[in-house]
């Protein structure tokens, strides 16, 4: 029913996103949307009532740069990731029961209790790690990418990282070397407006970040991170060109965090009234607009993936407050592979 | 055993060459060192054996090559990176101390990072401060990383042999000094394994603990004083971490006295280390006189000749204090 509305030649202008993945695929990605949403809400109302300690970077309002760039990539890609990186790694498929085991602190958790938010990691998917150091992955994932070359396979390195990174030495270290090597990366910038209170025009010589990529001779696209479809259309088209040796791009997705940096942020550096217009470009309810415009997704269908999302994640939390706690025996376990001193 | 003879820096040579012939997943990452074949021609023609993709010429970018390495090493390679100086590795320690020692542990125990490095080191080569450190400790003082000092060709190529083998990262300081040294080095890939200190001469006055180019001059001071009747033991470190503490209590408790010997800056070198693990330990009791440390000088390694040789121990400096420490007398 609904495909035959795709297909319809009197929607003729529908984009290539949603004739390149099928109905199935398109409602996946608006509930791992709404999975994202749902766990960093749930992530903040457990930190707020003292069942997680530390902190964490939530990503709400970017979810349509995590799942438009994961949504096409293969289970033996590679993502690295950010401090902001609970959406990426929902998005190339982690568990969020044990994510949430991993902010619990818990055996169970994905890094058994060791990493927490900001060293969440799924490697069985592809999720190299969250990184705590901004800029850290990007030479990490042109290393990646560079065994991905020589084992002779067809997979790609995405490298996740902010507005931020981009003024580390690493960002030009790493975009240089997987230029010269023409490797398989994939470097897709969240620009967010802001590292942590200091703003791009702050902080940055060029307007844009992909104003750097023709420094390192490779094609620098700037997409709305807040659609799903630009995002994903804009990755396709670096994949394809990455698998076929064709070397590393640049996206940049323009988009922005509707929460604060971490728990300690007072939003003293943005206004109430730049909040408010970003909210209102919210990239689930553009997404989801789209799907039921299309006659992809019924309303009904929406409700029931937001209701499934919600249960997914309560029953997250309840696994993780299950879990069991690590015993201070084991602190150096992991240290070492032979457990050497 | 072969009696064959290669220099040390034919010996790390040999030990690459086996590694990258015995394992297609090994690589060697460095500046210059293709065709060049490296600062200090450790690599030397491995380049014209191997090719460019497993002799890789890096660009000088030290942090984001380092990480590159890391990458390659968590997704299934097994990287050999050259620092062109151990100096140089300031540049990277956010990838090393950050990433390379920590993922296997912040990322639960589900990876390893089998990752080699090597560094250049030392004074005495006239290179002034910013190419002549000793920065060893820095990373011994790192869980999650394991760091070597061969102080001979045999070693340089049996423990480089181990830290490719190993599945975590391990620091491999090389004394630059030591590169022409030769020495017996069998032609078979043997090992060397990592964390086991020996003993290179036995002795009942005195413990000499000493690392890298120290346990020559250790040697050559051993030699001195057994003609005046001081017989001292001289230990080769090889692993700063893990120590292996067991075989320094068991020296200490036989000759009752302890010399730490060691090039980078004495104050929280490796020596410290040493003193405080024996003070805690049962030799502690049998101690007979209190600790000895001879480390670098409070200062930048310094240009000129003179007070580059002032700057680290020496033969000479280590005779006058071991006899000191053995005879009490001034």
């Amino acid at each position: 029913m609904t495909q035959a509305i795709k297909e319809n030649p009197a929607v003729s202008n529908l984009r290539d996103f949603y004739r390149h993945f099928d109905n199935a695929a398109l409602r996946d990605a608006l509930r791992r949307m709404y999975l994202i949403r749902r766990f960093e809400e749930g992530a903040e109302e457990a930190y707020t009532r003292g069942l997680i300690h530390g902190t964490m970077h939530l990503s709400i309002g970017q979810e349509a740069s995590a799942v438009g760039s994961c949504m096409d990539l293969r289970k033996t890609d590679y993502i690295t990731s950010t401090h902001r990186g609970h959406g990426h790694c929902i998005a190339k498929g982690a568990d969020p029961k044990l994510m949430f085991a991993e902010f619990f602190g818990k055996e169970e958790g994905y890094c058994r209790g060791r990493g927490g938010s900001m060293h969440i990691a799924d490697v069985e998917s592809g999720n190299l790690g969250a990184n705590g150091i901004v800029g850290g992955g990007l030479p990490i994932a042109v290393g990646a990418a560079l065994a991905i070359r020589k084992q002779k396979r067809d997979d790609v390195a995405v490298c996740f990282f902010g507005d931020g990174a981009s003024n580390e030495g690493a960002f030009h270290e790493a975009l240089n070397m997987a230029a010269i090597w023409k490797l398989p990366v994939l470097f897709i910038c969240e620009n967010n407006k802001y590292g942590m209170s200091v703003s791009t025009e702050r902080s940055m010589a060029v307007k844009h970040v992909a104003d750097r990529a023709p420094a390192y001779n490779m094609p620098g696209e700037i997409v709305d991170g807040n659609r799903i479809e630009d995002v994903s259309e804009a990755v396709m088209r670096a994949t394809a060109r990455a698998r076929n040796g064709d070397g590393p791009s640049l996206i940049e997705t323009k988009t922005y965090r509707i929460r604060g940096h971490s728990k300690s942020d007072r939003n003293r550096y943005r206004t109430k009234e730049e909040i408010e217009e970003w909210k209102a470009r919210d990239p689930i309810g553009h997404f989801e607009a789209n799907l039921e415009a299309f006659g992809i997704l019924r309303k009904d269908e929406a409700e029931a993936i937001r209701t499934a999302a919600e249960a997914e994640i309560a029953s997250g939390v309840e696994f993780a407050k299950g879990g069991t706690d690590p015993s201070p025996a084991d602190l150096t376990r992991d240290v070492y592979t032979k457990g050497a001193a | 055993m072969s009696v064959r003879e290669l220099s040390y820096a034919e010996a790390v040579r040999e030990a690459l060459a086996q590694a990258m012939e015995a394992d297609e997943r090994v690589f060697l990452m460095g500046e210059d060192i293709g065709v060049y074949g490296g600062a200090f021609q450790v690599t030397g023609d491995l380049v014209h054996r191997f090719g460019e993709d497993r002799v890789m010429d890096t660009p000088i970018a030290e942090l984001g090559a380092a990480g590159v390495a890391v990458g390659a090493a968590l997704a299934g390679s097994r990287p050999v990176f050259e620092f062109q100086f151990s100096d140089f590795a300031t540049l990277a320690m956010e990838q090393i101390v950050n990433q390379a020692a920590k993922i296997r542990f912040m990322l639960g125990g589900k990876v390893s990072v089998p990752l080699v490095m090597r560094f250049p080191a030392g004074s005495g080569t006239g290179a002034a401060a910013q190419h002549s450190q000793s920065l060893d400790a820095w990373f011994a003082h790192v869980p999650g990383l394991k760091v070597v000092q061969p102080a001979t060709p045999h070693d340089a190529k049996g423990l480089l042999l181990s830290a490719i083998d190993d599945p975590d990262p391990v620091m491999v300081f090389e004394h630059k000094l030591l590169y022409k040294m030769k020495g017996e080095v069998p032609e078979e890939a043997y090992r060397v394994p990592i964390g086991k200190a020996l003993i290179r001469r036995e002795g009942r006055h005195v413990t000499i603990v000493a690392t890298a180019i120290m346990v020559h001059r250790a040697l050559e001071a051993a030699e001195i004083l057994s003609g005046e009747g001081i017989d001292v033991e001289v230990i080769d470190l090889r692993t700063l971490r893990p120590l292996d503490t067991q075989t320094i209590i068991e020296s200490v408790k036989k000759t009752t006295r302890l010399a730490c010997v060691y090039e980078g800056v004495k104050t929280l070198g490796i020596g410290a280390e040493i003193s405080a693990m024996i003070a805690e330990s049962e030799a502690f009791d049998y101690l007979d006189a209190p600790i000895l440390r001879l480390g670098g000088a409070e200062a930048p390694i310094p240009y000129n000749p003179v007070l580059e040789k002032a700057a680290v121990p020496q033969t000479d400096g280590i005779i006058a204090s071991v006899r000191r420490l053995v005879t009490g007398r001034i």
